[in-house]
Parts: C-alpha cells; sequence; structure tokens
C-alpha cells in the first residue's frame, strides 16, 4: 500500500549561501502492507521523525519515490483520508484556540465537505478513547498529556484512513498511562482493522503492538524482521538494541 | 465574543477602548462635531480664555482651540492609522510568505528587511522629506516604507514558529490548503503579536508625526495638528504656557491609551493568558524583550 523507494534526504547545515548538507536518510527502501503494525525503531537522532514527515508528505525527499496506492504521496489529493498521524509533542498537537470537538471536526469536515458530522459522532469517537462528552467543551490547556494524547488518537481514528503513523505517540507519556495507551491503540486496531506506522524508541512498546519492526541506524535500514523473530535478529546493531532492552 | 468580553472586564482597557474610539468618531466627524472654523481668525480675541462659545479658549491668532484640537485628530491620529493598516499589512503579507516558505524566498525577503531596517527611522524620514518635499503624506509615506520590513520580522519570526508546530503538521498530513492552514491555524495565533506590535508601533507613530510637524517638516499651516499647535504655543511658552496644555495633554493621554490597550490586547487575544496570571507577566516580558531586539527604527 506505502511503498518507499530509494528515498533520500538531506538538510543544509549553513545559510543561504553554505552547500555543506547533512544527509539524514540514505537509500531507505521498504514496503507498507495494508492492515499490518510496523514499527520503526532508531536511536535518538537516526532520521525517525524525518522518515514519517517524509512518509506523511509534509516534506518532499530529494531522491527517490513514496507511492501510496500507486499515488506519490507528495499529492494532496491521494493522501486525503487515507493516511492520519499523531505526533510526539503533546503540548502543540490541538491548536489553542480550537475546544476538543473543533479539533476533532477538523478532519471529518475536510472529509466530508459539509458541516453535517453531528455531535453524536464525536461523542462515540471520545468514548472509544476512554474520554466522557464532558470533554468536548475543553480547551487543549485544560488536559492532562494523557487526555491530550487521547484527544489527537480520536481525531487521528475520525480521518476514517486505513494508516494513522505514530511518532513517538507514547514516549512523552509516564509508564501507567503509556500502557494504557497502547493497550487502547491494540483495542482499536483490532475493532477497526487500522494499520500502523509506530515509530518509537522503546523495543519493548514496538513489540508489544507491532507485527514488523524496522530498525533505522543513522538514516538507513539495517534491518526488516517479523516481529517472531525478534530474538533471532542478524544485525549487530539491532542485537545490541535488544541487548540493552533486556537488562 | 469571550475575548471580548475579557477586554471590557479590565477596566483600564475598557477605558482605553472607549477614549480611543472616541478620538476615532470625533476625527471621522471633525466638520460636524468643531464648534467653529478652526482656520478663522479673530484677532480681537488673541490669547482669550475659555468662553462659551470657544471653550478652550483662542490661540495666537484668536482661532478657536477646541475645534483646532479635533481637527487635528485627522492627520494626527486617523492617517497614521491608515499608515499602520498599510505597513502592517504588506508585513503581515511578507512576513507569511517568509515564515511559512522558508528556503531561499526566506533568505530573500529577509535580506531586504534587513536593509531597510539598517538605515536608522528618523534618518530615513528625513531623507524621504528631503526629496519628496515637506508635508504629511511623504511622512506617512517614510512610515510605510520604514515600518513594513519591522513588521515583516515579527510576523515572520511569529510565523515560523507556529508552523513548526504538530497541529499545523497534522493539518498538512491530512491534505489542508496552504491557505487554509495559514486562515485557520497560524493567523489566529499570530494576530496577538499583530496586535501587540502595530498597537505599540502606533503610539510611537503618532509622537512621531506631532515631532515632524512640531519641527514644521509634516502638516502645514493653516492647517491643525497637535504637534504644530504645540509649535505655535512654544513661541509663547513664557507669557502663555497654558497654550501648551490642550494638544499636549491630548497627546499624552491618546498615546497612553493606546499602550494600554496594546497590552490588554494582548492578553485578550491569548487563552492561555488569560486564566493564568503568572504566565501572563513572563510572556508580555517575553514579547517587550522581543520587540526590544527587533525595534531598529
Ligand atoms: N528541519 C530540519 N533542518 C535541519 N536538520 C534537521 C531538521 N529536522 C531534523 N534534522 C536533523 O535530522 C537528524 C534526525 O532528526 P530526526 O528528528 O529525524 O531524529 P529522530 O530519529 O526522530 O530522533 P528522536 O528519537 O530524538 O525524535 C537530526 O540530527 C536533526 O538535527
Ligand atoms: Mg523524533
Amino acid at each position: 500500500m506505502l511503498v518507499v523507494n530509494g528515498v533520500y534526504k538531506s538538510y543544509s547545515r549553513g545559510g543561504m549561501f553554505s552547500s555543506d548538507r547533512q544527509q539524514i536518510l540514505r537509500d531507505v527502501s521498504f514496503a507498507y502492507k495494508q492492515g499490518e503494525c510496523l514499527g520503526i525503531i532508531g536511536e535518538s537522532g537516526s532520521g525517525k521523525s524525518t522518515l514519517g514527515r517524509l512518509l506523511l508528505g509534509i516534506e518532499k525527499p530529494e531522491r527517490g519515490t513514496i507511492t501510496l496506492h500507486g499515488e506519490s504521496v507528495e499529492n494532496r489529493s491521494s493522501r486525503r483520508g487515507r493516511i492520519s498521524a499523531v505526533f510526539q509533542d503533546y503540548t502543540s498537537s490541538i491548536n489553542p484556540y480550537f475546544t476538543v470537538e473543533q479539533a476533532i471536526l477538523e478532519p471529518l469536515i475536510r472529509k466530508r465537505n459539509g458541516r453535517e458530522v453531528n455531535r453524536s459522532k464525536i461523542e462515540r469517537l471520545l468514548c472509544q478513547v476512554g474520554l466522557s462528552a464532558s470533554f468536548c467543551a475543553k480547551y487543549p490547556h485544560e488536559l492532562s498529556g494523557g487526555q491530550i494524547q487521547r484527544v489527537c488518537i480520536a481525531r487521528a481514528i475520525a480521518t476514517e484512513s486505513s494508516c494513522i503513523l505514530l511518532d513517538e505517540a507514547i514516549s512523552s507519556l509516564d509508564g501507567s498511562v503509556q500502557m494504557q495507551v497502547l493497550q487502547l491503540l491494540k483495542d482499536l486496531k483490532d475493532t477497526f482493522q487500522l494499520g500502523y506506522l509506530f515509530i518509537t524508541h522503546d523495543i519493548q512498546a514496538a513489540a508489544y503492538l507491532c507485527d514488523r519492526v524496522l530498525f533505522l541506524r543513522s538514516g538507513q535500514i539495517e534491518e526488516i524482521v517479523d516481529i517472531a523473530q525478534l530474538r533471532n535478529v542478524q544485525s549487530p546493531y539491532a542485537q545490541k538494541l535488544i541487548r540493552m532492552m533486556m537488562n | 465574543m469571550k475575548r471580548l468580553r475579557y477586554l471590557f472586564n479590565n477596566k483600564l482597557a475598557a477605558l482605553s477602548l472607549i477614549l480611543i474610539s472616541a478620538t476615532f468618531i470625533v476625527g471621522i466627524f471633525a466638520p460636524w462635531m468643531a464648534p467653529n472654523d478652526p482656520n478663522e481668525v479673530h484677532m480681537e480675541l488673541r490669547f482669550a480664555s475659555p468662553s462659551w462659545e470657544f471653550l478652550l479658549g483662542n490661540d495666537h491668532l484668536g482661532r478657536c482651540v477646541l475645534s483646532r484640537l479635533i481637527h487635528g485628530i485627522r492627520p494626527s491620529v486617523l492617517w497614521v492609522l491608515a499608515a499602520l493598516f498599510v505597513s502592517a499589512g504588506l508585513g503581515t503579507i511578507i512576513g507569511f510568505i517568509a515564515g511559512y516558505r522558508r528556503g531561499r524566498i526566506d533568505s530573500f525577503l529577509m535580506r531586504i528587511c534587513d536593509i531597510m531596517l539598517s538605515f536608522p527611522g528618523y534618518v530615513m524620514i528625513l531623507a524621504i522629506i528631503g526629496i519628496l518635499g515637506v508635508g504629511v503624506e511623504n511622512i506617512l509615506l517614510a512610515f510605510v516604507l520604514i515600518k513594513w520590513a519591522w513588521f515583516a520580522r515579527i510576523v515572520r519570526t511569529s510565523v515560523m514558529g507556529y508552523a513548526e508546530l504538530e497541529y499545523v503538521k497534522f493539518s498538512k498530513a491530512l491534505g489542508v490548503g496552504n491557505l487554509r492552514i495559514m486562515r485557520t491555524h497560524i493567523l489566529p495565533v499570530t494576530l496577538p503579536d499583530i496586535a501587540v506590535a502595530s498597537s505599540s508601533a502606533y503610539g510611537s507613530m503618532v509622537l512621531q508625526i506631532s515631532g515632524f510637524s512640531f519641527l514644521g517638516l509634516g502638516i502645514q499651516a493653516p492647517h491643525a495638528e497637535w504637534g504644530m499647535m504645540l509649535n505655535e504655543a512654544r513661541e509663547v511658552m513664557f507669557s502663555r504656557p497654558e497654550m501648551m496644555l490642550a494638544p499636549g495633554i491630548m497627546t499624552v493621554v491618546f498615546v497612553s491609551a493606546v499602550n494600554f490597550f496594546a497590552d490588554a490586547i494582548q492578553v485578550a487575544l491569548d487563552p492561555k493568558l488569560r486564566t493564568n496570571s503568572s504566565n501572563r507577566k513572563y510572556q508580555s516580558a517575553l514579547v517587550a524583550e522581543k520587540m526590544r531586539r527587533d525595534e531598529v527604527a
């Protein structure tokens, strides 16, 4: 469904006249199958979020192509209603002028091109992520981090897209809330047949949720393995990460 | 609506708003509001004290001070407001392009701004007066030419910060159009910055235009203007010091009202500042710091 082919990305380091560029992603290729949950694991700075932005079509790769159902993700219309996202930083993930209701409504209005979306749909979405209907009228600064992240998940599933990119969606939450949100993601996945692109540096969380994991190291793919084979990874980098997790 | 309500709950802000709008209205309807013709000379009434016909007395040519004050609102306050709108609008558009598009276009536009801002403001205005001649229109033109760069810098910095936020990324990922993102997500959050910058620039522009008229570079006699009225009063500063009061107090009160309003509007437009008062001090300090760094002119 989502096919990444030979993608390169670099950012310029200096100002306008500098040709000094920092290579972030090198020759990244993989295919994501509809409905699967693919974990993308790597250390901080390995280029996971950059890859995520490219997959969402927010930025353009320098070389290579990313296609969604055969169309380039850079086309706005091709990704509308097909891919959605939850980001790491919950402090800025909802417009501060929007109530929870308006925030969830945004993708719905986009999709229908009309405003006939009713309130019960939003209340149902909130209920699905474990929040009560009374949250509708609240502003983001009145919510806790875990609650905001749940609203973001509700907003992401409101698009009814089959694939959701989660960029460190649980990393900024504390232990027990992390577990709750993971559980929630797993339940939603089963009820809606959702697929996730789960970006994280936490192998344990990835092992809990994902079907396959992709190890990314300084912008290059080290290895892609099924979760059942996680103990038998080949590359030394992946072995090191797994050993670190065990301790 | 909630934002407006805040403005009215804050007494100082409400008072400033009333004063500012009253001044605007009186200025717009000056010919109907003024009790007398501002340019009509009554030599027999030179320096006359207030009377029922001339509520604030008469000046050195026996003209009605109140009427001159009212007619002076137009150049001192309203034309400056128009210049402010033009330069803030221009600056906002350019700031949005630079901050949202980034890359080459941003570097190019910001170098132009740097060049504009590297001339001291007063020197620029004097140079333009030197080239185009004396007159309010030329000073206003100079304001627009100088201030747009200052606004563009502020707006660009603020847009850049907001365009990076996760909710903008989310909208982009959904395939929402750029103009729509700017309108629904970026403009509302940059609006407080623009409003604060314009209202504080407004106060200083009112002072500047009065200053240039005081020096005789702005509006030309016999038209009334607050700065020029002060200049006329200066000639009789020791014999008739009270002549300075009317235009002087009017200028000070109006500029202070603009500044108080500038503070209030920032709080009113920001949902986070409204609930948390300790945050408020921090935020205004932040903006003050930003303005200090940006204000070159
Ligand atoms: N817009 C940008 N301009 C310049 N450099 C950037 C930009 N975005 C990211 N980088 C650089 O790209 C590298 C990878 O960043 P990225 O955010 O993709 O890492 P990450 O794997 O998501 O790390 P983390 O786990 O900490 O989120 C970093 O060295 C960063 O400095
Ligand atoms: Mg990241």
